[in-house]
């Protein structure tokens, strides 16, 4: 394992550790991470100490003490505490993982704090890594963090399970966040690629853990399948130059067969034998669309059957651009526009260029060569994404 | 001495080019951004969104009034800029001359205010 993964898998363990003992979430935090900065500093050069988790602990609980004392002498008392090395024999066996993702993801936060806390305590990032990820400057990302902290310390929350009533509400929020930083870095697409790469390596990462602590639950199975399942198209989703290559046209032998397998496993798996969920049901999706050998040979039918369940179990703007597209595929382009004309009047996504993207690929299937070009131009002027826009353009070019 | 190079775009113009001279295009950027973040004069770059995803602000009697973009209707809009430190002005219209944009609408040069300091 490189210096890096391990102190990626260390993080929250010495962060988990260091707030039972201590308390005050948010500098126990300031302390680890400041951990982790020193250690990646010094490792590689002075090689890894023989016990990695007490050298974390040991520096951190150091930098905590520190803080306290330049904050107030009346902490003085507390020094005593820090004196001693730490001993590894004290790491308690629990695993605090899911803890802290359910404070990190606790509901006084927006859905933005939550991704780039949870990416730092849990994830062991470094600021300026999450500030890279996610495109702003540094400064910006340490005031969210910062701030975040503040957040979650004023609603009151405390460092354990978040009651029984509460918690499967509170773990949809963790998934929830978990699909957001794997999106981050699938979708992103401008900035620096390396590091996109690494937000999905992360988030398929941490659900992997989830999934070790709640083997049982179906949607953690189902959104970890969902990201193998995605990730998997990685290398056959875009080109050299950037440009993107729609999954009808990527070559499929550049798809991760090992990754395929496990994401095929896990879903059928949660689907015989767990609660029905909406992850799931996208993860069913992906293994239909990963199980064809070629484009044509795609089973649409159940595709759009798949897509039907969804939408009745989590109806949104989204699944209905996909449903539309799958109807078109076994009942025609006139029944898939039927279908988009529902979106017509949402004003969430009347504006949103998947629309347009969509509304202009099943014209250009019904043949209708001046529309689907005036949608596909119409598509390409309102994405953000710069190599979208680019698909876009060239697709306007070749319909017409 | 910053200088603010404002790319302006022609949606006639986007839209006519050819597959190979959109990619050009993006390479292009991409060499200008590779060299003058090596020369430490690049300070910041941003492509925008095109007019139709603009939006304008007004305030009138204290409420915030918005309406749809973009601000000046003109056929040429602002399609992206960098902000870049350079040694001197010809710098700055040098670098304008190597975005790729430049060769198929246009690329305004603006000084910085704020940054310029006392002495000038």
């Amino acid at each position: 394992m490189t210096v890096e993964g391990l102190l990626r898998e260390l993080a929250p363990q010495v962060l988990g550790l260091l707030v039972r003992r201590h308390g005050q979430f948010d500098a126990c935090e300031d302390a680890v991470q400041e951990a982790l900065l020193a250690a990646a500093t010094q490792w590689p050069v002075e090689g890894v100490p023989d016990s990695p988790r007490a050298w974390l602990l040991t520096v951190a609980s150091r930098r905590l003490a520190d803080a306290w004392r330049s904050e107030s002498a009346r902490r003085r008392r507390e020094e005593a505490v820090f004196v001693a090395e730490v001993d590894d024999a004290e790491v308690p066996a629990q695993d605090d993982t899911l803890t802290l993702l359910f404070l990190c993801c606790h509901p006084a936060l927006t859905p933005v704090s939550q991704v780039a806390l949870t990416v730092r305590a849990v994830g062991g990032l470094t600021t300026a890594q999450v500030a890279r990820a996610f495109l702003v400057p540094e400064a910006t990302m340490a005031q969210r963090i910062s701030r975040a902290k503040s957040r979650i310390k004023a609603a009151g929350a405390r460092f354990s399970l978040p009651p029984e009533g509460e918690r499967d509400e509170r773990l949809r929020a963790v998934l929830h966040v978990l699909y957001l930083i794997f999106n981050e870095g699938y979708t992103a697409t401008a900035g620096d690629q390396l590091l996109q790469g690494e937000l999905t390596g992360e988030a398929i990462r941490l659900t992997r853990a989830v999934r070790g602590l709640l083997p049982a639950d179906g949607e953690v199975a189902g959104l970890l399948a969902l990201m193998l399942l995605t990730e998997s198209r990685r290398a056959a989703r875009s080109l050299p130059d950037g440009s993107l290559v729609p999954l009808a046209e990527q070559d499929r032998s550049l798809w991760d067969a090992a990754a395929i397998a496990e994401g095929v496993k896990l879903v059928s798996d949660a689907l015989s034998t767990t609660r029905l969920g909406s992850f799931q049901l996208q993860a069913a999706i992906a293994a239909v669309h990963a199980e064809a050998p070629s484009a044509a040979e795609t089973d649409w039918a159940e595709i759009a059957g798949l897509y039907g369940l969804l939408a009745q179990m989590a109806p949104n703007p989204v699944v209905t651009l996909n449903h539309a597209v799958a109807v078109a595929m076994v009942r025609g382009p006139e029944a898939g526009l039927a279908m988009l004309a529902e979106l017509e009047g949402d004003d969430r996504v009347a504006e949103h260029h998947r629309v347009a993207a969509v509304r202009a690929h099943l014209l250009e299937m019904a043949g209708d060569v001046a529309g689907a070009r005036e949608s596909y131009l119409r598509a390409a002027r309102l994405t953000l994404s710069m190599p979208e826009q680019r698909y876009l353009l060239a697709k306007a070019d070749r319909v017409s | 001495m910053k200088y603010l190079l404002m790319i302006y775009m022609n949606d006639q113009t986007w839209v006519g080019l050819s597959e190979q001279e959109r990619s050009a295009l993006m390479a292009g950027h991409d060499e200008l951004q590779r060299v003058t973040r090596e020369s430490g004069e690049l300070v910041d770059t941003n492509a925008l969104g095109s007019p139709e995803t603009s939006s304008v602000v007004r305030v009138r009697d204290g409420e915030p009034v918005v309406t749809d973009g973009p601000f000046l209707e003109a056929k040429e809009y602002l399609a992206g800029y960098y902000l870049m430190d350079c040694e001197s002005r010809e710098r700055a219209l040098e670098l304008a001359a190597l975005i790729p944009d430049s060769r198929h609408c246009a690329t305004e040069v603006w000084p910085v205010m704020i940054s310029a300091g006392v002495d000038v």
